[in-house]
């Protein structure tokens, strides 16, 4: 099975993050990682072709400094990665950026498209949507859990009150939520063996597509203004006047815990 | 020009270990230390990630790597919780090592596999109730039996690593041969698979530290081996335990490196969240700089076993630099857990804590693999005194 997992860099969502002047994501003033769903969809890639063979491309679209984490993902174990990298793209909104991925995953055609079910910068959770109308290929979301038999792809899609069973012949898009494996870490020799495995640069004149198509000049959205997280409060305190009890359930059932 | 910073390929390593140990060990290990219980779901999963194999070529099931990437494996990991460095340590250093360096072929290929996937561990028995760093106080005997061409093997061993788990392999056992023509001891290492009749395990040891992992005395009873056990050529027993035992001084120095590196990180985030009279205790100057002192020792420590590590690679002469490297990390992890814990006041000195666990896994690496007097006498004798 020809599986491409796309795999974007984000700022870490572990520290303080903010927006550079442009309003675009500030890549400077954080240490920018792989976005952790995406490890679960590399994971789940790996796991597919270590059971029915095939062979995993990483795909990101992202700056010169995204070769870092294409090394990363890569020293987990797929076979190669592309990246495409243009000036033109950056301040890319979430339709541009399906665009671009769309037309590189045009030259692999894949089987298979994994992808984490939303990145932790964005989260608006849309481009494997948008690329399943793209590419006219089933879209097969929110997944806890994947089996693949021959063509037919099954998945449990996760949902607030439970899971859904939906089904899928390939070529289909698969996006993933951190319920549905556990990531293995790089080992030394995936490390030694992520530095000899190729890594093809397309830009966006490769893909046919114009720089007026993309970035802050083709964006569909714009970000007008933004603001701080605000700071932690002290958060709702109950007192017991005998419906304690009552007030902490629904409460729990109010954040879905229940 | 001298440049300690790591290659590409250790700093992604390094990641990769330390985002393990913060993932995986962090959560289980304080109850695993409470309870006195080997984190065997830990250590399959180091194994699943090649640390067991680092040093080894993939010929033997290894990851290609150096043992420079096993020290750096072993900082990591010792940040976090020593129990699991200290398997690491032993199983490598002292179980397959041994066995890598001066084993047969046929040796090589019936234990390594196991040994450098983490599927099992193995153990060198050297130390006894009378003889530690002095191997000539060895008393444990092993008899060549002509008739069935078996070695017969007396003695008991103490305090030994990674002995008694339900996936220990073997024991590399020192023991006395005969006599050299100078009248001292000929000493040699046998192989002893576990469960040999006559080979038993006592129940673990309870110890102020270095709770989670695993150590056992043991006795030999009439323990009969082939005599192909032998490990290496015969009388070759002593120099054998110097090479291991001077290679494993560098990778205590790293994991003493890692405890002192995992007190500057507690102490700091402690600090700036602990408040008393009104402020973050980080505001206060004599709580910053008791942990700029940790840090000074931690990073200056770092570049000593960086230097015996990087000697020892290129071939050269590394005994006085790895004892240098051993006494001054294993002094830096002793200063720091006492001041990390002053920094956390009563919550330093719940065990529940990563710096009170650090405080109690301190102490054995001034004493582990040489004490500390053994490496001062190893230095001067490096300095023709």
């Amino acid at each position: 099975m020809n599986i491409v997992v796309l795999v974007k860099q984000v700022p870490d969502s572990g520290a303080e993050r903010t927006l550079s002047a442009d309003f675009s994501v500030d890549r400077a003033s954080s240490s920018n990682v792989i976005n952790e769903m995406d490890e679960y969809a590399i994971e789940e890639a790996l796991k597919i072709k270590e059971a029915h063979g095939g062979e995993v491309t990483v795909l990101t679209v992202g700056p010169a400094g995204a070769t870092d984490s294409i090394r990363k993902a890569l020293s987990m174990g797929p076979d190669k990665a592309v990246h495409v990298q243009d000036d033109a793209l950056h301040g890319s909104c979430a339709v541009a950026t399906s665009k671009v991925l769309a037309a590189a995953l045009r030259t692999l055609s894949p089987d298979l498209i994994l992808s984490g079910a939303e990145s932790t910068d964005g989260r608006v959770q849309v481009v494997p949507h948008m690329l399943a109308e793209l590419l006219g290929v089933a879209a097969l979301t929110g997944a806890r859990k994947l089996t693949v038999d021959g063509s037919q792809l099954t998945v449990e899609r996760q949902t607030d009150e439970g899971y859904e069973v939906v089904t899928a012949a390939t070529p289909a898009i698969v996006s993933v939520w951190d319920t549905i494996n556990e990531p293995r870490y790089p080992s030394f020799k995936g490390i030694m063996a992520a530095k000899k495995k190729p890594v093809q640069a397309l830009t966006l004149g490769d893909l046919g597509i114009s720089g007026d198509e993309v970035g802050f000049a083709g964006a569909t959205s714009q970000v007008l203004e933004f603001n701080k997280r605000p700071a932690r409060t002290g958060g709702a305190k109950v007192v017991d006047e005998g419906n304690g009890g009552e007030q902490l359930v629904s409460y729990l059932a109010s954040e879905k815990f229940v | 020009m001298v440049d300690f910073r790591l290659d590409k390929e250790y700093e992604e390593l390094r990641d990769s270990v330390r985002q393990f140990a913060r993932e995986q060990v962090a959560p289980v290990i304080a109850d695993h230390y409470e309870k006195k219980t080997f984190p065997y779901e830990v250590i399959r999963q180091m194994g699943s990630m090649g640390l067991f194999g680092l040093p080894f070529p993939e010929e033997h099931g290894g990851m290609g790597g150096d043992y420079f990437a096993l020290c750096i494996a072993l900082e990591e990991l010792a940040r976090v919780d020593s129990s699991v460095a200290i398997t690491l340590e032993a199983a490598v250093s002292l179980g397959a090592m041994p066995i890598y360096r001066f084993g047969t072929e046929e040796q090589r290929k019936q234990w390594l596999p196991r040994l450098t996937s983490g599927a099992a561990l193995a153990a060198f028995g050297l130390t006894e109730p009378g003889a530690g760093s002095d191997a000539s106080g060895t008393l444990t005997r092993a008899v060549l039996d002509e008739s069935t061409n078996e070695w017969v093997i007396n003695g008991t061993k103490a305090f030994i690593t990674n002995s008694g788990t339900d996936i220990t392999c073997l024991v590399n056992v020192m023991a006395v041969t005969g006599t050299n023509p100078d009248g001292s001891k000929e000493l040699s290492t046998i192989i002893v698979p576990s469960g040999t009749p006559g080979f038993t395990v006592a129940p673990g040891y309870s110890k102020v530290g270095w709770c989670a992992s695993d150590t056992h005395e043991l006795s030999f009873d009439d323990v009969r081996v082939p005599a192909a056990n032998l490990l290496g050529e015969r009388g070759r027993g002593y120099a054998q335990f110097l090479r291991i035992l001077d290679e494993g001084r560098i990778a205590i120095a790293a994991l003493s490196v890692g405890l002192a590196q995992g007190c500057v990180d507690e102490s700091v985030t402690y600090a700036k969240n602990r408040t008393a009279f009104g402020h973050a205790i980080s505001d206060y100057q004599a709580v910053k700089f008791l942990i700029a002192d940790m840090d000074l020792r931690a990073h200056t420590a770092r570049l000593g076993y960086y230097d015996a590590a990087a000697r020892m690679l290129a071939g050269d002469d590394f005994k006085r630099y790895a004892a240098i490297a051993k006494l001054n990390a294993s002094n830096a992890a002793m200063e720091n857990s006492r001041w990390a814990t002053q920094v956390h006041g009563g919550y330093g000195f719940m065990n529940e804590s990563a710096v009170g666990r650090f405080y109690r896994d301190a102490k054995i690496l001034e004493v582990g693999e040489g004490t500390s007097e053994v490496q001062r006498m190893l230095i001067a004798r490096g300095l023709g005194l």
